[in-house]
């Protein structure tokens, strides 16, 4: 399984937090990405072209190509705005 | 090296005085704080509360520090952020080095500063109601300015 956080504005629209989801072989953060866009509606909307998304794997900023595995911890948010 | 994400405020002068007393060969300490200001992009600014992803923040100002040591020769160096709601006056941010002389204590400290916006959000209450407040494109210029020379 994997972890899956979601943070600020993302996790007001979402209405979640986080969940946990069975990764495919070789599932990707692009991949994942287009996989919870296509629940639909408000999942679409965030993970659909065009919003501006960052990823985090382990913790760690991620660039979309980068791979996902079981037992990895992979977040989403907006750009960020501390400081 | 010390790291602290916290909701309770903090004593700048204690602060300073641990981190200065450490070491006799420490001659110089740079310190940055943070406060909350009651206006941003036009709007009266009541208070703001600020999310993180704990455990990525930990690890990313550490990191952030770790490459200020090995940039420049300094001592010592902490951080404090805040989370949690905050209002007009509060400090939000804490940064302190210590080193041997002021250059390097300079240089870092506001290195370690203009790095440190990872991974926090703010949102912000307004006489418009809540909202998120988006990135600011001048952030990354003031961290681009290191990659130079």
């Amino acid at each position: 399984m994997i972890r899956l956080l979601y943070f600020a504005r993302l996790r007001e629209a979402l209405g979640s937090v986080g969940e946990e989801l069975a990764p495919q072989a070789g599932l990707t953060v692009e991949a994942l990405m287009q996989q919870l866009a296509q629940r639909g509606g408000v999942w679409a909307e965030e993970f659909g072209s065009g919003k501006s998304l960052r990823a985090a794997v382990n913790q760690t900023l991620a660039p979309v190509t980068t791979e996902i595995h079981d037992g990895d911890e992979v977040a989403f948010f907006p750009p960020v705005t501390g400081g | 090296m010390s790291i602290r994400v916290q909701t309770e405020d903090f004593d700048v002068g204690a602060e300073i005085n641990r981190l200065r007393q450490q070491r006799l060969d420490i001659g110089a300490v740079a310190a940055f704080v943070g406060q909350v200001r009651d206006l941003n992009q036009g709007d009266a600014v009541a208070g703001m509360t600020l999310e993180h992803y704990p455990g990525m923040t930990e690890k990313s100002l550490e990191s952030i520090v770790q490459q200020a040591r090995a940039r420049w020769d300094i001592m010592d160096a902490l951080v404090i952020h805040r989370i949690g709601h905050l209002k007009p006056l509060d400090q939000i941010v804490l940064v302190a080095v210590a080193g041997a002389h002021r250059g390097e204590a300079f240089h870092a400290c506001e290195f370690i500063m203009d790095y440190l916006k990872t991974p926090f959000w703010k949102k912000e209450q307004t006489p418009h109601g809540e909202r998120w407040v988006d990135a600011r494109s001048s952030d990354d210029d003031a961290r681009a300015r290191w990659h130079e020379a």
